[in-house]
């Protein structure tokens, strides 16, 4: 089935990246189109796998603040600022 | 001083005996980057940095106090590790002109052994593909274009053709800090690995290609492709290289909570002489289609080695291989709908004059800052994740993702300790004939033998084995158990010491007259 055009509308207000154009589009089919293969394989039974760590305890740092006060240096990368903030355009 | 002695040189022992010093090896690596320009193997080279220390190292030497192996050795990062002060790109135009202001974890770690940073290498845009040909700054050319030993067996063009047009790709996406290691423009270079990049680039430019087990190096730094899969990759010459490389690196990382708390000791590889109590798998599935008979009949004569050297050598199964790719294709996707969220332009990076609103401002900075390759995964990734595929499709894939993984647990518990596989389909694609496809069927092409060790997050190495018949460099790859780098490298490195790699011929090293890279089986530095 072709992807409808309130998908194709919704997928780039989600993503904030356009088509473009019918290329991009066909590009998304033949996406799915790869993608549907996994529909083979039978998976009746297995558990999704998050990470291959899963079988260990994630490393949690003390709640103690070891660095910040880097204030200028977050800064420096971005275009448009005023004091302290990041200035993006309204609405 | 020439280091020209014997069959393997030891730059640090010549480090440490004076023959040769840091600022004269530094100097030397970046006369050599210069007149390998044509390779775009480098996006930035830090001369002043690099130089500066250099001349640091020069000092601790001086004292009798190096602070280890590595201490003035020139090395080079792929351009998608944070690096302090030095422009980070990413190969895209969505991070041109972003100084980072922090070093990745790896990158400082070897900054505290005392490596010289010569600089950042080129890559596919944002690690995205198998030829290193899609970043903004141009394809990187394998530096065996440039060879003797291909030259030698290219047809002689008989029309005026650019002579240039027939030089090959390095792979990808570490191509940059594959041709650069392979080049001798460095002595060692880390690259990243998420589906093959690290170990793709290495079996094209006759480089060994580490992949280490995932959670074991940091990733703090490294600027995400897939979180559940990416390791930063060891690019060196030899085997021994790579175990000193990961030496200093490997271990838990407080800012990288998926790094293992496990101690980690760095170890020096034994020369193994008796490979009888070990247990060589073959998987067959790695017959894959579109295999050439070269790379077959090699893996093939790779195999028998072993059996005559009196390893058992077993035919085994991983009967979801097939999978890894598509699987691949929506973990990926998803994962890199997500990581990619993050490029907005407000707080890094590129930014659009488009002022209308704030969500017209980063729908045209995205359009803008990225090519289509990463536009083309953003959307596919976004589309599995919708809430009516979700289930059919990303929960799909992590739950073949298991089966990927569990066949290699079943394989492992069979008494297998490693497995024997080619690492690319062919060699090195002419690049006009690489760029007849698109990056996504590229990629899946040449993605298939590597990619499935990232799905199960297993160690793997490319080891250089031999020329194909075009005279270029065709790797073989080992698979081992997780955590289980010490056994895996051993094996390498026997098999290395067996196969005997020839060096490359470069006229524009020999030019150099550095004796730093003539006459040696590997120039290498442990």
């Amino acid at each position: 089935q072709k992807v409808s055009v309130e998908v194709l509308a919704h997928l780039e207000h989600l993503a904030l990246v356009d088509f473009r154009d019918s290329e991009g589009v066909e590009r998304l089919q033949k996406a799915i189109q790869f993608a549907d293969q996994l529909h083979e394989v039978n998976t009746d039974g297995v558990e999704p796998m998050d990470s291959v760590l899963e079988d260990r305890c994630l490393y949690l740092r003390e709640d103690d603040v070891t660095e910040g006060n880097c204030t200028k240096e977050l800064l420096e990368n971005a275009r448009e600022k005023v004091e302290e903030y990041f200035v993006a355009p309204p609405g | 001083t020439r280091l020209k002695e014997g069959l393997r040189s030891q730059v640090s022992a010549a480090l440490k005996e004076g023959r040769v010093t840091p600022t004269e090896l530094c100097q030397r690596c970046l006369a050599l980057i210069k007149s390998t320009k044509f390779l775009n193997a480098y996006i930035t080279v830090a001369e002043e940095t690099a130089l500066k220390q250099a001349e640091e190292s020069e000092e601790r030497y001086k004292k009798g106090q190096p602070l280890g192996v590595l201490d003035g050795i020139p090395v080079a990062v792929k351009d998608n590790f944070n690096t302090a002060g030095i422009e980070t790109t990413c190969a895209s135009n969505m991070l041109r002109g972003y100084v980072s202001p922090y070093n990745a974890t790896v990158v400082q770690k070897l900054l505290d052994q005392g490596a010289v940073l010569l600089g950042k290498t080129n890559l596919d845009e944002f690690a995205m593909g198998s030829g290193s040909t899609d970043g903004v700054f141009g394809p990187v050319r394998n530096p065996w274009s440039y060879s003797r030993q291909y030259k030698e067996k290219s047809v002689p063009k008989p029309h005026s053709e650019d002579k240039e047009s027939n030089w090959v790709i390095t792979g990808g996406s570490s191509g940059g800090s594959a041709a650069a290691v392979s080049s001798f423009t460095c002595f060692a270079a880390l690259g990243s690995d998420t589906g093959g990049s690290t170990r793709n680039p290495a079996a094209h430019c006759g480089v060994v290609g580490l992949k280490p087990t995932y959670g074991l190096i940091s990733r703090h730094g490294l600027i995400p492709l897939v979180n559940s899969m990416d390791v930063p990759g060891i690019l060196t010459r030899c085997v021994d290289d790579a175990a000193v490389v990961l030496g200093s690196l490997a271990g838990h990382d407080p800012k990288d909570s998926t790094t293992i708390q496990d101690d980690f000791k760095p170890f020096e590889l034994p020369n193994l002489t008796d490979v009888s109590k070990l247990s060589v798998g073959i998987p067959k599935e790695y017959h894959a289609p579109g295999l050439s008979s070269e790379i077959l009949a090699l893996w093939s004569k790779a195999a028998d080695l072993f059996k005559n050297a009196g390893a058992k050598v077993v035919e085994v199964s991983l009967p979801h291989t097939r999978y890894s790719i598509v699987c691949y294709h929506v973990l990926c996707t998803a994962e890199v709908a997500s990581n990619m969220a993050r490029f907005d332009g407000l707080e890094y990076g590129h930014r659009s004059g488009m002022n209308e609103s704030t969500e017209s401002m980063y729908a045209a900075t995205r359009r803008e800052g990225f090519n289509e390759v990463v536009r083309g995964r953003i959307l596919s990734g976004n589309y599995f994740l919708l809430k009516q595929n979700y289930e059919k499709y990303f929960v799909k894939a992590q739950k073949v993702r298991r089966l990927i993984a569990n066949d290699f647990v079943k394989v492992f518990r069979s008494g297998v300790d490693i497995l024997l596989t080619p690492t690319t389909l062919s060699d090195a694609a002419p690049y006009l004939e690489f760029i007849q496809e698109d990056n996504r069927t590229r990629s899946a092409q040449d993605d298939i033998l590597t990619q499935a060790a990232n799905m199960a997050g297993l160690p793997a190495i490319n080891v250089p084995t031999a020329l194909s018949e075009r005279g270029l460099p065709v790797g073989l790859q080992f698979i081992g158990r997780s955590f289980q780098e010490k056994q895996l490298l051993t094996v390498a490195k026997w098999f290395e010491k067996q196969v005997q790699f020839p060096m490359i011929q470069l006229e524009e090293v020999k030019r150099q007259d550095n004796g730093v890279f003539q006459h040696q089986k590997s120039a290498s530095f442990s």
